[in-house]
């Protein structure tokens, strides 16, 4: 299981109601289920996964998150998840909002625009970072909105959001020693667990 | 292999082959919706595939407004047409039937085989003609479910229907809640719209004002009100194409070439409507035409829970797959959804997917590759392990 999905699921309680927003194969509802009693949606907007998930028996809907939350009621669900959707949705903002208004808590994982191949990249090139995380040019990009680690906790910061946990990861989703120590230079995906 | 696979000509691969209609003679009166009884009816079916011992592989198939009990295979090896859903049900099709016993009949108040308008009223001796009572898609599910326990088949692995067939889909779930253990609702509406309403009551406005329907006794007279009857199915069938469709398949191509300047048929697609107006009004009966337009109009599960669909689904324990198109403007994405929400909202399982297709309504009838995909990974996906895929599903 990748590392950022581990990290999540230790946070997610068993019997509790997850959304997932954004969730692609339907690997980590399924993983939720079968381990945790999970019940729960996946939202996603891509067809091919879309069908993977009808067959790993997993409910998923077929909802642009651009549209917003507004069919899902306020703290309807024990838990929303976010996992590498943030940065490609058109208003983050709003989007955090709506899942803070829809679930007790939340779980949102971005890639860490921060990352220090990001910033070498940049420097030593003069061209916006292309990685195997992020393997977009800037006019194709799904990406749109990239931000770091302080940049989202800014964010938090404004919203008045109380952060329950976080953590940095890898794109070998492997934690370590320096990403602890410095996870906005050396954290490749952020993982963050945050309530009102 | 199915064996009648083996007897199937060589161009039906895939096909279910030499299917043959069946007759359930019901003797237990049916008290509908509007009051009346029949004491006695008839429901023609056909099956498909075999039921297995543990008798959980049970699907039933609910038709559409104009629809019957051959949705599959041919009834001869010189049949060139199969049945409606040919495309979706038959050995490796969306509903496998090398996977599932399917049922599918024609519905009460058909003209297919099902007692109806032109069958004969006992108390009479004549065809009921208009006299045969309003039947509605509670009653629909209600004489199914007595062809159920005729077939000795104890719940459903899933109750299936597109348009006005997802509506019983929608109905069953509700009303036998224990005997549906999956929902699949495609290109349907939770209740017409006012628009649906008036694009029925202008067809049934055709067929009532044809001077040969003869106030529905047209039985009598040895003729068919062909004229309202054509105009009913040619506003209908605009109605299941898309404006893309059209263009498509028509364009403003002229049928000889060259304007006549009157009021013949000059362009293609009015050439197509009445075509397809007359065939129809030959082969299917006016009276029902009305019948079915109503159980449309009447369809309104929430009406009884507060005119709350959320409510109204609550009691329901199936696992529901919704599905609609982007170009269906008869029943539009926006009336799937708001199925899904009232199921959402209810804290159902449920999985809805909006499929991208140009041709409208009628799309649900067709192999469009990603519907049948997603189709056949949901009916795929249903254990038949004696139902062990509710507690699963999430």
């Amino acid at each position: 299981m990748r590392q950022d999905l581990a990290a999540i699921q230790q946070w997610v309680q068993p019997d509790c109601s997850v959304l997932d927003l954004g969730c692609g194969d339907g690997a980590l509802l399924a993983h939720l289920r079968d381990k945790k009693n999970v019940f729960g949606y996946g939202l996603e907007i891509d067809q091919d996964k879309i069908l993977e998930c009808i067959k790993k028996n997993v409910s998923v809907i077929e909802q642009d998150l651009d549209w917003g939350l507004a069919n899902f009621e306020d703290n309807s669900f024990d838990m929303v998840i976010m996992t590498q959707a943030l940065q490609a949705v058109h208003y983050p903002d709003k989007v955090i909002d709506d899942m803070l208004r829809v679930g007790k808590e939340c779980v949102i994982t971005f890639p860490n625009f921060g990352y220090w191949r990001c910033r070498l990249y940049l420097m030593t090139k003069g061209r916006m970072p292309v990685s195997k995380q992020l393997p977009y040019t800037w006019y194709n990009t799904p990406n749109i909105h990239l931000c770091t680690f302080k940049d989202f906790e800014a964010l938090c910061y404004r919203k008045h959001l109380k952060i329950l946990n976080r953590t940095v990861v890898d794109m070998n989703y492997r934690d370590g020693f320096m990403m602890r120590m410095f996870p906005n230079l050396f954290g490749e995906v952020a993982v963050y667990h945050v309530t009102k | 292999m199915n064996t009648a696979l083996q007897t199937s000509p060589p161009q039906q691969e895939g096909s279910i082959g030499i299917v043959e209609p069946q007759f359930y003679h019901c003797e237990r009166p049916i008290t509908l919706q509007c009051g009346k009884v029949l004491p006695h009816y008839e429901l023609a079916f056909e099956t498909y595939g075999t039921l297995n011992a543990a008798r959980t592989n049970a699907v039933l198939i609910c038709h559409a407004l104009s629809g019957h009990h051959h949705a599959a295979g041919v009834h001869s090896i010189e049949d060139k047409k199969t049945g409606w859903w040919d495309a979706c049900i038959g050995p490796g099709k969306a509903i496998d039937t090398n996977r599932f016993f399917v049922v599918s009949l024609n519905n009460l108040g058909g003209c297919h085989g099902s007692t109806g308008p032109k069958s004969n009223n006992p108390d009479t001796g004549k065809p009921y003609g208009p006299d045969f009572p309003i039947v509605t898609v509670r009653d629909w599910v209600n004489s199914q479910h007595a062809l159920m326990q005729h077939l000795n088949v104890p719940h459903w692995a899933a109750v299936v229907g597109g348009s006005l067939g997802g509506m019983q889909a929608i109905q069953w779930s509700i009303d036998f809640p224990d005997l549906v253990r999956n929902a699949v609702i495609i290109a349907a509406a939770p209740k017409l719209s006012a628009q649906n309403i008036a694009f029925n009551e202008v067809a049934r406005k055709a067929i009532l004002s044809d001077p040969e329907f003869y106030d529905g006794h047209y039985y009598e007279h040895d003729k068919y009100p062909k004229i309202g009857l054509s105009l009913a199915r040619m506003l209908g069938h605009i109605t299941y194409l898309s404006d893309a469709a059209m263009r498509e398949k028509f364009g403003r191509e002229l049928r000889d070439g060259e304007k006549s300047f009157d009021f013949d048929v000059e362009f293609q697609v009015e050439s197509y409507l009445n075509y397809q107006g007359e065939v129809f009004s030959k082969n299917f009966d006016a009276n029902t035409y009305l019948l079915m337009t109503r159980a449309l109009d009447y369809f309104d599960p929430a009406e009884e829970h507060d005119h709350d669909l959320r409510k109204a689904l609550s009691a329901a324990k199936a696992n529901f797959l919704v599905m609609s198109f982007t170009t269906d403007w008869r029943f539009s994405p926006e009336r799937s959804r708001e199925i899904v929400e009232a199921l959402l909202a209810a804290r159902k399982s449920v999985s809805y997917a909006d499929i991208e297709c140009p041709q409208g309504h009628d799309s649900f009838l067709l192999n469009v590759p990603r519907y049948i995909n997603l189709f056949k990974a949901y009916m795929n996906s249903i254990a038949l392990d004696g139902g062990a895929d509710s507690c699963a599903r999430i």
